[in-house]
């Protein structure tokens, strides 16, 4: 590819520092693209970011609120993260995220009462298999017709949302409450707070640790890593790709269901109408710009958390609330735009023989411009 | 002869980074004229080609067209000046019809597509060059003969004066070979001038009317047909070095009954048949060999006995056991191996590294992984035997085998499927692409695993390698098996009339 | 009753319509090889735009054209980056659902909830518009209807019976072979998805000037996943995707009624139908139990790059 004077060249490998520092360069340009929108609506971009930066993260009352606001994304970044992995796309987080709280909530509710620690684990895995079960629907979809999965989970989202919503209207609204939200859970169920941060964060710590482990060195990971690469080679090497699609989809619904336990038992400790309020998406953004590392998905989320919880102070300003989310694919998509660079680097054209060791690649290019007669 | 040269070429030097492809080429070609170039791969024939269509740009030398000189620059500027090109993968549209696709590939005409005027063209030379061509026929439902056709349609309705084929009759039976021959005849009576590369001196002795033969991107010999005979142009194609002969073809004994199959009915992608009811056996200690045009239903065939592929009917033995419902782990497990013939699509994975590669079939035994948990030590080290035992060239084994020669990946992909000594090893086009050096050790490793006592079932469309590696071949033909011959008991053309269709 | 059926009908249509152009825009997206998971988004850049001129201009024709600006911008935003910097464009999509959802209610904040003051308004036709229920359903409707009925030949005139058609059905197929024959693939690329692009936006904009006259965060709601969906199901093929919207849109739109007539069943449970008659029309349409010749364009999703070749 070739650009008045500037040429690219494909590169073959990239190292390590490269492959940390584009996404930083990337992800601070997208803030930069970010301040031209909120000047588009009127604001002033720098008192705007100062203002969130020193609310979310400079101090350790928003730290903590960063940190507890990250919780539920971090599940549903590796809830994507793991479908990633396999080049499945789900973006339906957001409903297997309420699956999960209503699984959960059904149990934390109306459920039997257990001892304290039990009861919670009980929760915990119910909500996983809330989720888990959602994401089933559009797993065994793909994997015995081969039907899209994006789509199918995405539209489960609407259809998990409404129900919850349903839920939260009607058989399970509190009494004499004019919101879409249930009564407390018990309180015995809910997450411990260690110095103010939920101590969900170490359910997540763990998790991630255990899901980088199984990726890197299990001969599950591999399998999965094969299918990624080639599915056809997957299926020559006897690989069994439709039950790693129903696995995986079913884990990755299962981390989102996850993320309904630690938001309805560690932070708002009941359940409600538009209860993950787009963790789901923002799952997405998480999980691309953490190239589906589990560990680095935790410090991404922290950031992102922050991001969310600053939304507060800034709407104090005047700031629309939805700067968020506009911040979140900016940086996405700058991100995206960086990865060029990862795999291709620039050259500078110049018109002597040197150059024309690089033709031989580009010959269809030069055509276009530097045919000589 | 006399004429005035249609086109001249003088001088064509291109060099790729070190390595020079074309040095100082010279070439005429007159109107009416059918002229080949002959060569072996790598000679630098491609390339020449590739520089008159404009799609490479020489370093030096020049180009007289019909007495003009100037430089061909792009594809479109050929075509415009009447040169086009059959390239031996075609560029057609397969979901789109043959009007469709010969619309495309013209320059100027009418926003609002007439259909019925291109029929009647499309017809008016079906009849006038014999060149069988339905107009409304899906290409996909097309043959690779009638595709080719369809490509020399192309080229005729942008009123080419000169058609390059490469290769043409790689993917063609004898007999439809020479229907193309009679073609070609044809329109360079009427007055069209026809370059064809070849490597086959037998077609190319029998239907040009002039040669020239490249060797390492040089020239090495010219001559008339008339003149031709396969002594000098075989000395001119290989030169002085003596061809590496594999000499390790002291046949071992032939063992028991390996595969027993019978009635085998295999479908294809689209859903049709691509095996109708064949049987056949393999013997431990043999190299089987399928011949056949491409698309005959060979590789539906490998994939069948490899598990990949659902058998509608019929059944396979292995030893005396039913295998034919046997999943892929099952056979593999069995000792049943498989080298495919695109290894990057299938095969290999090639945005993995090398020890990725390596453990794919055997990840889950003992040696390889404990409760599911990867033995790093023992992958690094099976992979490092293969490079050692293949001379595999590698720049680590930490890089994706993309980064690897087509050679070398090859290598790679044999080494992995020969160990653990299996009983059936089934090689689709084992040295499709590659170079000398890279098939001579392939060659030579085939070989040694039949002397082992394995049953090697080769699948090739080049006879010359089947009867150079083989003890006994089948021909498929439309799905259908034509037979079964001892190598030494049969010839070239006995084969040749099978791919065709004609039963013995 | 059967002003029933027939304001059922007519309502089908708008609803129809308003998924439609993005669905016809993402065919033609679709067979030059690039899918756009982001419509979505798109159609919610489009609305908010279009109702923001509206709200401040009050001149229907500009909010047309901004919107229809935003809509190439987009698509110019979308085609550099799947196309010249070669991104993934599943990933590319979800990138811009989210960054077009998000910058649609961060700029469209100060006018939500409000109503403009002027809407596209339905436009009797004369004479046709006085034939008993079919004048009723067809000939009272507003310009984005109007203008569809042009789209639909349009369209599968072009893609099916010209030159530019022809080359862009073999674009979604074999790019290189295209490249070979000296077309410029990337430059077809960009207009092509350029124009989905503003289709998509017309389709959001159908919703915030036409459907209803004010803008809200996330007010499409889910019609550009189903005009996404639609794609598919129409085999890329508008005349089908035509048919699907209807079909859509009757669902819909019979949902939204059947509140009058069961009001037993609660309102979620209908809100739900569209989504699900989604995904049971992706399974029926997509699902390989089919044994049937995929019309899918083989380069969809797949990247050209010369130096691959």
């Amino acid at each position: 590819m070739k650009i008045g004077a500037i040429r690219f060249e494909k590169k073959q490998t990239v190292s390590l520092s490269r492959k940390v520092l584009n996404p930083v360069i990337f992800i601070l340009l997208g803030f930069v693209l970010s301040s031209v929108f909120i000047m588009a609506n009127g604001f002033q971009p720098i008192p705007v970011f100062g203002k969130m930066i020193t609310y979310s993260l400079l101090n350790t009352r928003g730290l903590i609120g960063s940190i507890n606001a990250a919780l539920p994304l971090m599940f549903c970044g590796l809830s994507v993260a793991i479908a990633f992995k396999m080049n499945l796309n789900n973006i339906g987080a957001e409903g297997q995220f309420a699956m999960g709280a209503i699984f959960g909530g059904a149990f934390a509710l109306y459920g039997p009462a257990l001892p304290a620690p039990l009861s919670g684990i009980v929760m915990f895995f119910l909500c996983a298999i809330g989720g888990g079960l959602w994401a089933l629907i559009a797993a065994a979809l793909k994997a015995y017709w081969n039907v899209n999965e994006t789509i199918v989970t995405l539209m489960l989202n609407y259809i998990a949302l409404l129900f919850l919503d349903y839920l939260c209207y009607g058989p399970w609204m509190a009494p004499k409450q004019t919101t879409a939200m249930t009564v407390t859970i018990p309180q015995d169920m809910y997450l411990p707070l260690i110095g103010g941060t939920s101590s969900g964060i170490f359910l997540a710590i763990i998790i991630a640790v255990l899901l980088y482990l199984f990726l890197k060195y299990t001969t599950g990971g591999y399998q999965i890593s094969v299918i990624k690469n080639s599915l056809r080679t997957a299926e020559y090497a006897g690989i069994p790709v439709k039950k790693y699609i129903l696995i995986v989809l079913a884990l990755s619904g299962a981390l989102a269901g996850v993320a309904g336990f630690v938001q309805v038992t560690g932070i708002v400790h009941r359940v409600q109408a538009q209860l993950p309020g787009g963790s789901g998406y923002t799952g997405i953004v998480i999980a691309y710009l953490s190239q589906c590392n589990p560990l680095v998905i935790l410090l991404v989320s922290v950031l992102l958390g922050a991001l969310q919880n600053s939304s507060a102070v800034v709407q104090i300003m005047g700031v629309p609330s939805q700067i968020v989310t506009m911040i979140q694919g900016t940086l996405m998509i700058s991100v995206i735009a960086g990865e060029f660079f990862n795999r291709y680097r620039i050259v500078y054209y110049k018109a002597d023989p040197e150059s024309k060791r690089a033709e031989q690649k580009n010959n269809h290019s030069e055509q276009k411009g530097g045919a000589v007669q | 002869m006399e004429k005035t040269a249609l086109l001249e070429m003088k001088g064509i030097t291109k060099k790729f980074g070190t390595v020079l492809a074309n040095d100082h080429i010279d070439l005429q070609l007159y109107p009416g004229e059918i002229h080949a170039l002959l060569g072996e791969n790598g000679s630098g024939k491609s390339t020449l080609m590739n520089i008159l269509l404009g799609i490479y740009k020489p370093n030096s030398g020049e180009m007289l067209y019909k007495g003009e000189k100037g430089q061909i620059k792009t594809p479109k500027h050929a075509a415009a000046l009447g040169i086009g090109m059959v390239h031996q993968h075609f560029a057609l549209i397969p979901t789109l019809t043959v009007a469709e696709n010969i619309f495309l590939s013209l320059d100027h005409c009418s926003f609002i597509l007439d259909q019925q005027k291109m029929e009647n063209k499309i017809r008016e030379y079906s009849e006038q060059f014999s060149l069988e061509v339905d107009p409304g026929a899906k290409v996909w439902q097309l043959s690779v003969g009638e595709q080719q056709r369809v490509e020399i349609m192309k080229l005729l309705c942008r009123n080419c004066e000169i058609l390059v084929l490469d290769e043409p009759t790689a993917v063609l039976t004898p007999q439809e070979a020479g229907e193309m021959f009679k073609t070609l005849r044809k329109m360079a009576e009427h007055g069209k001038s026809i370059i064809f590369i070849s490597h086959k001196m037998n077609e190319v002795m029998e239907h040009a009317d002039r040669i020239t033969v490249l060797k390492n991107g040089r020239v090495t010999d010219r001559m008339l047909a008339s003149d031709a005979d396969i002594d000098r142009m075989a000395k001119a194609v290989v030169g002085e070095r003596d061809i590496e002969k594999i000499t390790i073809r002291s046949k071992g004994k032939t063992g028991e009954l390996l595969i027993d199959a019978k009635d085998l009915r295999v479908l294809n992608d689209k859903g049709l048949v691509a095996l109708h009811d064949i049987s056949f056996q393999l013997k431990a200690g043999e190299i089987f060999a399928i011949a056949g045009v491409a698309g005959s239903g060979q590789r539906e065939l490998a994939e069948a006995l490899a598990g990949l592929r659902k058998i509608t009917s019929g059944r396979i033995l292995m030893k005396g056991n039913e295998i034919t419902k046997t999943n892929i782990r099952g056979r593999v497990s069995k000792g049943i191996s498989f080298i495919p013939e695109d290894r990057l699509k299938m095969g290999l994975i090639p945005g993995m590294n090398m020890k990725e590669n390596t453990v794919l079939k055997e990840f889950r035994g003992k040696a390889y992984s404990r409760g599911g948990i990867l033995l790093s030590k023992a992958i690094r080290a099976l992979t490092e035997k293969h490079v050692s035992d293949h001379d595999i060239k590698h720049g680590g084994l930490d890089l994706p085998v993309s980064l690897m020669s087509g050679g070398n990946q090859q290598k790679l992909l044999i080494a992995r499927e020969i160990n653990g000594n299996p009983e059936l090893i089934i090689a689709a086009y084992p040295v499709r692409g590659l170079d000398i050096g890279a098939t001579a050790a392939i060659h030579r490793t085939l070989l040694e695993q039949r002397n082992r006592g394995a049953c090697v079932l080769l699948i090739s469309e080049e006879l010359d390698e089947i009867f150079e590696l083989s003890d006994r071949v089948a021909v498929l033909c439309g799905g259908k098996l034509m037979g079964i011959r001892n190598t030494s008991e049969t010839d070239y053309e006995e084969i040749g009339r099978l791919m065709s269709g004609e039963s013995a | 009753m059967i002003s029933f059926i027939t304001s059922i009908c007519a309502a089908a249509i708008v609803y129809a319509v308003s998924i439609l152009y993005a669905a016809i825009g993402e065919i033609f997206s679709q067979r030059a090889g690039i899918m756009n998971l982001g419509i979505e988004g798109i159609m919610l850049m489009g609305a908010m735009s279009g109702f923001m001129t509206v709200y401040h201009t009050e001149n229907l024709l500009l909010a047309f054209l901004v919107t229809i600006l935003v809509g190439l911008l987009l698509g110019l935003a979308f085609a550099f980056l799947t196309v010249t910097l070669q991104a993934d464009q599943t990933v590319c999509g979800m990138a811009f659902l989210i960054f077009c959802s998000g910058l649609s209610g961060f700029l469209g904040k100060s006018v939500t909830g409000i109503a403009s003051a002027v809407k596209f308004e339905p436009i009797p036709i004369p004479g046709l518009s006085s034939i008993p229920v079919i004048g009723e359903i067809f000939f009272q409707q507003d310009i984005f209807v109007y203008l569809m009925y042009l789209v639909i030949p349009l369209s599968i005139f072009y893609i099916y019976k010209t030159k530019a058609g022809l080359m862009l059905r073999a674009l979604g197929e074999n790019p290189a072979s295209l490249d070979q024959a000296g077309i410029n693939v990337f430059a077809m690329r960009y207009g092509y998805v350029m124009f989905a692009c503003a289709m998509t936006t017309i389709s959001g904009a159908c919703i915030s000037l036409s459907y209803t006259n004010f803008w809200n965060e996330g007010m499409t709601g889910g019609k550009g996943w189903i005009a996404f969906s639609l794609v598919a199901f129409s085999r890329w093929n508008p005349a089908y995707a035509v048919l699907g919207a209807l079909l859509f849109g009757g669902i819909s739109i019979l949902g939204i009624n059947m509140q009058v007539y069961l009001p037993g069943v609660p309102s979620q449970f209908y809100g739900m139908l569209p989504y699900a008659a989604t995904v049971v029309a992706l399974v029926i349409t997509t699902g390989s139990f089919r044994k049937k010749h995929s019309e899918e364009p083989a380069a969809l999703c797949q990247k050209y790059d010369r130096e691959d070749r």
